[in-house]
């Protein structure tokens, strides 16, 4: 015992709970570029389209909106051309919910992995918020270039300044799909049974969030309700979003303020207890 | 003693058997609800329910129990013991794979381990590709592998593979891949599981090499784990033996081998002193055609297994089997025989010309089937069968199996 100090390393039964090793994920930093980039180059092999398949999904998703909510429901959309709300609103979610989804069943799909060598468990949900933004980046693409087309054809709105938020408004939807996804990941390594909610509680989400109609709408036609709308940290940040990039939308500090808060503490408790679970997780999963 | 590279004190790991119950559901749910509102601070909670020492004890096996042992620098150090004797939970703690319930381990110097070839290995990837994603995962920097990597190819030996996605690999390229990768890491410790028993023996040959320049040259410690007792003696100085998740041996590796070997069985014939009143087996021996009691029978003569049984309460579909395993204790046949008729002697001949020359281990279990153990012996019986300088000497050295060919050829 007296030479303990010449030892730099121990595995003990009880860690403490906010030692989150983030000196050792700092260390393994290239595992996580070749983990996103065994992602990106694994998704587009042995395809045709290749990445073009990131642009397929949103595109088809804004015109099936287009004509039910925008048409057929006649949902309002604060003025702006219709596909460019709509895509607007879906790439930010599809961000979202892609983090959020692809991390809840992190320690499902891998477990072969993580049951056979050690390496900071976090970097794992870290690359797929990193393999998102790839993504994301495709389909902002696509994004801008929409917004170029109405621009100079219909050209029936501003951007603001709130654009300048935009880096922030991708890091708050980087870290809350994490976040959440942290959270159920290390609760389904025992009960399985959350990981079917998440699929379905996603895209229930979706509707609670102000992706498809503008929150003002929903002030002014569930006055009651629209306080479940508010509350929910995604609606500031796509609100925040729309009115960067198309001048719509309800902006204020005090909701996007709020959004960062619940984001951050969403994210520091995910990343505790997904460090909790982590150690054992092999044993029950 | 500052040569010490891993210190293991009072390490134990405890597994709960069967379902999770039905509290932790509960209690799960409501955390995760409690959550979703946003309302309480549950971290507290979560560290008691994850907390494996405080479940009761009926239900919870120990796979290992108080491990105590150090290993000094530049050792290398071989691992034995039967299946489920706590090997493989200990190269998993030790990598860090899973945390042990009680105890410590302090070391020095990183830590390489090869539980299983090729983890994180991606099909559609090439294999340089692959070298750099596996290097990664275990550790290495991507500079640290662009430097080795000339030196990986070579010990994998398959420059002309690099750049072929790694699924059009056969999987003993697949294995020196893999092995290579690791066998390069800049570790001071390198643990490594029976990863050998793949591969062919060329390259078997190889690994062992490898390991014994890692050790012997570079004064790097090794922790190997193996059924094989020729390698564990090639390469290992001092071996541990663990039985039932206790440190049972640790000393030099022939007084290990010497010692697992007896402990696995030389018995050849079983007789309980004990007289319970339940239905168990009171006596097994092994004998030849002659009734002549003995252990050693020759290739050409009928093996004998005597088993002597009692009976208690009268239980449905009971059945007596003997499964006969190799030295490492893989089954290679079974036979039942029904105890409806309530014989209190029973007799299974395995006829000769059927088992190759070597040791076999049998082990009788009277069991209902898929219901429960009724009674089994917790050690094996052996025997063995000598070549009698027929057919098979003429291959002496190769590896011809067990099972006397049951081909015919026309």
């Amino acid at each position: 015992m007296e030479h303990q100090e010449e030892y730099n390393w121990t595995i003990e039964a009880k860690t403490s709970l906010f030692d989150l090793k983030f000196s050792e994920v700092w260390a393994y930093r290239d595992l996580l570029w070749l983990l996103v980039r065994r992602d990106f180059v694994s998704f587009y092999k042995q395809t045709i389209l290749g990445p073009l398949w990131f642009f397929i999904q949103p595109l088809f998703t804004t015109i099936i909106f287009t004509f039910i909510f925008g048409n057929l429901a006649g949902i309002s959309t604060d003025g702006l051309p219709k596909p460019l709300f709509y895509m607007a609103g879906i790439t930010a979610w599809n961000y979202f919910a892609d983090c959020l989804t692809k991390t809840s069943t992190v320690f499902r799909d891998n477990a072969a992995i993580f049951g056979k060598v050690y390496f900071p468990r976090l970097i794992m949900p870290l690359s797929i918020v990193v393999s998102n933004l790839v993504r994301f980046g495709v389909q902002m693409i696509l994004f801008l270039i929409m917004m170029g087309y109405y621009y100079f054809t219909v050209a029936h709105f501003n951007i603001s300044w709130a654009i300048a938020l935009f880096p922030v408004v991708v890091i708050l939807m980087a870290l809350l799909g994490l976040g959440t996804g942290m959270i159920i990941s290390a609760m389904t390594t025992k009960y399985r049974d959350l990981a079917y909610l998440v699929g379905f509680g996603v895209q229930l989400l979706m509707y609670a969030t102000t992706v498809i109609y503008p929150l003002s709408e929903a002030l002014k036609k569930y006055p009651a309700y629209a306080w479940i709308i508010e509350y929910n940290p995604m609606t500031p940040i796509i609100e925040t979003f729309r009115y960067g990039f198309l001048g719509e939308g309800s902006f204020n500090w005090g909701s996007f303020g709020y959004a960062t808060l619940v984001t951050l503490l969403l994210l520091i408790f995910g990343t505790v207890i997904f460090n909790k679970v982590e150690r054992n997780f092999v044993d029950t999963v | 003693m500052s040569d010490i590279a891993i210190k293991v004190e009072n390490l134990s790991k405890a597994y709960q058997l069967g379902q999770i119950g039905t509290g932790t559901i509960s209690r799960d749910l409501e955390r995760w609800y409690a959550n979703l509102r946003g309302k309480e601070d549950p971290f507290l909670r979560i560290g008691e329910s994850n907390d494996r020492s405080t479940k009761g004890t009926s239900n919870v096996i120990w796979s290992l129990k108080d491990i105590n042992f150090e290993i000094e620098q530049g050792d290398a150090v071989g691992i034995i013991g039967r299946n489920g004797a706590g090997k493989s939970t200990l190269l998993k703690i030790l990598s860090k794979v899973t945390g042990p319930t009680n105890g410590k381990i302090s070391g020095k110097g990183r830590i390489a381990s090869l539980l299983e070839v090729g983890t994180g290995f991606h099909p559609e990837l090439s294999g340089k590709e692959n070298i750099f994603l596996n290097g990664a995962i275990l550790g290495m920097r991507k500079k640290e592998i662009q430097r080795k990597l000339e030196e990986i190819v070579d010990f994998a030996g398959m420059e002309r593979y690099l750049d072929t996605p790694v699924k059009r690999y056969s999987s003993g390229m697949y294995v020196r891949l893999a092995f290579a990768v690791a066998a390069h890491l800049e570790s001071e410790i390198l643990i490594v599981d029976e990863v050998l028993a793949v591969g062919d023996a060329e390259f078997q040959k190889k690994c062992l090499g490898k390991m014994n320049q890692v050790s012997k040259g570079e004064g790097r410690t090794v922790l190997f784990v193996s059924h094989n007792m020729g390698s564990i003696s090639q390469l290992c100085q001092s071996t541990l033996i663990l039985n039932n998740g206790t440190l049972e041996y640790k000393g030099s590796t022939r007084k290990a081998i010497e010692k697992y070997l007896e402990s696995i069985a030389t018995v050849s014939s079983f007789n309980r002193e004990k007289q319970t009143d339940g239905t168990h087996i009171t006596k097994i021996i092994l004998a030849d055609d002659f009734n002549n009691q003995k252990n050693t029978f020759v290739f050409d003569e009928n093996i004998n297994i005597i088993t002597q049984v009692d009976y208690g309460v009268q239980i449905q579909e009971l059945f007596f089997s003997i499964i006969v395993r190799d030295t490492n204790e893989n089954a290679l046949f079974t036979s039942h025989y029904n105890l409806e008729s309530q014989n209190t002697t029973l007799k299974l001949t395995i006829p000769k010309n059927n088992l190759l020359p070597g040791k076999y281990f049998i082990e009788p279990v009277m069991h209902v089937p898929n219901v429960e153990f009724v009674d089994r012996i917790d050690f094996f019986l052996s025997f063995y069968i000598e070549d009698t300088g027929g057919e098979h000497s003429k291959y002496n050295n190769s590896n011809l199996g067990f099972i006397n060919s049951p081909g015919i050829w026309l």
